[in-house]
């Protein structure tokens, strides 16, 4: 389905969508008042591009050092060119330890590789620890944003789902009682994995370790418990040295959320004794968009979500209506790359108001690579015939001042005579609900050309 | 100081008042100001909707007009903007490099060139100010709530000296109408969407007046305020500044 499709019927219910709005504009705004407290934002926005461009730039070297420093560290190092790859790979890490049941806290990586239905295809129990990504999953739905999984679900509704999956009493979608009994049923998960997944959300080269960052501590405590930790991370969370971190912390927890920094930055480094730690390094696609100059700085991303707040038509079509594991901005600059022509009206469903770009904690010029992604899919994807056949026109019209002026007069004339019911009639998408201007009698050239003469 | 004037294609047809304006304001201010006769449209529609091939002949046809002026003035920060940023897809000869260089948004214009801020008008009504995001984001033509820099704002400089003028403030700032060129029909129900939620701004905030840098903006929002027969009237900041009467 096309964005606009499937925006058209998220519209429907003008309430919801004026909760949606308000909800992440309310995350916006307080990203605003936290970025605007640091006086040398922008700087670290341009530190954070830096450092991303050069670690891309060099990415080889610094991935080779990272292998290096984690398997000192005795973690056991895997290498998945996609999605398939890796999902065997965690599936036989989990077979090695006889691990039934496991516990995964927030990756969007493993969301993008499918895992959870392959793990459970090969009998293997997986719960999303995240407690809006455990929201999801019991209503078998993908997350609708990278930060908060469950932002299009109203309280009531998880009420619903709690009481059906969890077995609550009704609450009238009280968050503090919902919380606590989400609390009991994660809290007995973790106590019986067999094995923690987690994501990455930056992997330090000179050290080998890295940090994932959570407001719930649910990383932590799966991995606490559980004798097995697979860390799953694509190959651009690299950065090279720890000091980085200072830089990239800082600009996430205020990006994200509004917050300093996030509740629970876990720094990881080696395997507790008798546990044991696997990282698995992604592929999947992420080298070929590394290999077009246009969009390469896509993968700069942090996965901070504030492209998402920020941008008026998530706000207003959900992230549900993008249809990829990475909704709003940032996913519409990288699913064309991945899938053309099934993403290929994403980069259009914006006005490219430039506001993701400057939000961006990294620097991504976001608004622009849409603009480049429409000029790639108007080229390679079939096109309405409609579209195709009035662009050409247009580009005749106006590359020739005499045809632009016959056009323009009836143009106007039709605005000033025909019935405003066949003006604003079905074919008229613009009329549907908003009016055309009047078409006034005189163009501004017919005016100057007069005044002119009547001057001379 | 030779001046192109640049009447983008919608204005001279539907909105000449506001090229009529522009043009008035610009000589009051005694600039020597000219508009070309052969001039059409700066190819945005086209490239924004992903045909920038189809856009090559408005931009030669552009560059060709408005060569061999000093500055290259227009009543749109829209299309200002994509003669600066996209006008990259023709050779770059000396003339396309002189015409990127000197086309300006109007308000820019007048503070920043003729370094006027007063422009003598008046203009007794609470005005809201929709910062167009091409303009403002693209342009910078104003400082954007996302970044962290000092605040300032070229239309509202302009529109603090005119006599009776109350600039409101909103609720948010500087977000998107919704018009967007071809996205206003692509993805309509969004568009139409956005385009009534900052109407409500500028409604609760008690705005008599919307106006922007952009008629494209306008006629979107207009064409919404129009069918739902609400209070509040569209000028183009031309037309406020040009009220002398
Ligand atoms: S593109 Fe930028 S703003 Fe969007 S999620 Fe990534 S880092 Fe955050």
């Amino acid at each position: 389905m096309s964005h606009s499709k499937a925006a058209t019927i998220f519209n429907k219910d003008e309430k919801k969508v004026n909760w949606h709005d308000k909800a992440l504009w309310f995350v916006r705004h307080k990203r605003d008042k936290s970025a605007h407290s640091v006086k040398g934002w922008e700087e670290l926005r341009n530190l954070g591009h830096g450092i991303k461009a050069h670690t891309l730039s060099n990415l080889d070297t610094y991935l080779i050092q990272f292998e290096e420093n984690a398997i000192k560290n005795g973690v056991q190092v895997h290498w998945a060119a996609d999605a398939d790859e890796h999902n065997k790979i965690v599936q036989s890490i989990l077979k090695a330890h006889n691990a039934k049941k496991v516990v995964k806290s927030k990756s969007m990586l493993t969301e993008e590789c499918h895992l959870n239905p392959f793990l459970e295809a090969n009998d293997i129990e997986v719960i999303d620890t995240d407690l809006g990504e455990r929201i999801v999953q019991l209503a078998k739905e993908p997350p609708s944003h990278i930060v908060l999984p469950a932002i299009h679900k109203k309280k009531e509704e998880v009420d619903v789902l709690f009481q059906e999956h969890l077995g609550t009493k009704p609450c009238d979608g009280d968050p503090q009682y919902l919380t606590g009994e989400a609390r009991k049923h994660l809290r007995e998960k973790f106590i019986q994995a067999d094995a923690a997944i987690t994501g990455v959300n930056f992997a330090v080269a000179d050290t080998g370790g890295f940090v994932v960052c959570t407001n719930e501590g649910n990383a932590d405590m799966g991995v606490h418990l559980a004798p097995v930790h697979i860390a799953c991370m694509g190959i651009e969370k690299l950065i090279p040295k720890q000091e980085h971190l200072g830089v990239f912390l800082r600009l996430l927890g205020r990006s994200a959320t509004g917050q300093h920094i996030t509740t629970y930055s876990s720094h990881f480094k080696k395997p507790r004794n008798g546990a044991k730690m696997h990282i698995v390094i992604v592929d999947n696609g992420r080298t070929e968009q590394l290999s077009r100059p246009d969009f390469r700085a896509s993968l700069h991303c942090i996965r901070c979500g504030a492209c998402m707040n920020t941008c008026p038509i998530y706000r207003r079509s959900g992230g549900h209506s993008y249809d990829s594991t990475i909704p709003g901005p940032i996913g519409s600059i990288l699913s064309p790359g991945k899938d053309l022509k099934k993403h290929s009206t994403l980069p259009f469903a914006s006005t490219l108001c430039g506001s993701c770009s400057d939000v961006c904690p990294v620097k991504i010029d976001i608004h622009t690579q849409l603009y480049k992604w429409r000029q790639i899919i108007t080229k390679e994807t079939p096109q309405p015939f409609i579209k195709k056949t009035s662009m050409k026109m247009m580009g005749n019209i106006f590359s020739k001042p005499s045809q632009f002026d016959k056009v323009g007069k009836v143009a106007r004339w039709s605005l000033r005579n025909l019935p405003k019911g066949m003006i604003n009639s079905k074919p008229n998408v613009w009329g549907k609900a908003r009016d055309l201007p009047l078409g006034p009698k005189e163009s501004f050239e017919d005016w100057y050309k007069k005044r002119n003469k009547d001057e001379q | 100081m030779k001046v192109g004037l640049f009447i983008p294609c919608y204005i001279n047809q539907l909105y000449p008042q506001v090229g009529k304006a522009t043009l008035e304001l610009l000589e009051r201010l005694n600039v020597d100001v000219m508009y070309p006769l052969g001039q059409t449209c700066c190819g945005q529609p086209m490239a924004n909707s992903g045909y920038e091939y189809e856009s090559v002949g408005s931009c030669n046809n552009f560059v060709s007009n408005f060569k061999d002026f000093d500055y290259i003035v227009t009543p749109s920060g829209s299309c200002a903007y994509h003669v600066k940023k996209h006008y990259d897809i023709i050779p770059q000869t000396d003339d396309v490099v002189k015409v990127r260089e000197n086309v300006y948004e109007l308000c820019d214009f007048i503070l920043n060139v003729l370094k006027v801020k007063n422009v003598g008008a008046k203009f007794p009504y609470k005005v809201g100010i929709h910062k167009s995001c091409h303009g403002l984001r693209g342009l910078r033509l104003g400082s954007c709530s996302e970044k962290v820099t000092e605040a300032y704002s070229y239309i509202g400089e302009l529109l603090k000296e005119v006599s009776g003028t109350e600039v409101i403030e909103l609720t948010r700032a500087d977000e998107c109408c919704g018009f967007g060129g071809t996205f206003a029909v692509t993805e309509e129900a969004i568009s139409v969407k956005m385009g009534k939620d900052r109407i409500k701004d500028h409604l609760d905030n008690g705005v008599e007046v919307i106006t922007a840098t952009d008629t494209s903006c306008l006629m979107h929002l207009e064409g919404l305020v129009t069918r739902n027969k609400q209070p509040l009237k569209i000028l183009h900041i031309a037309e406020i500044l040009n009220s002398v009467n």
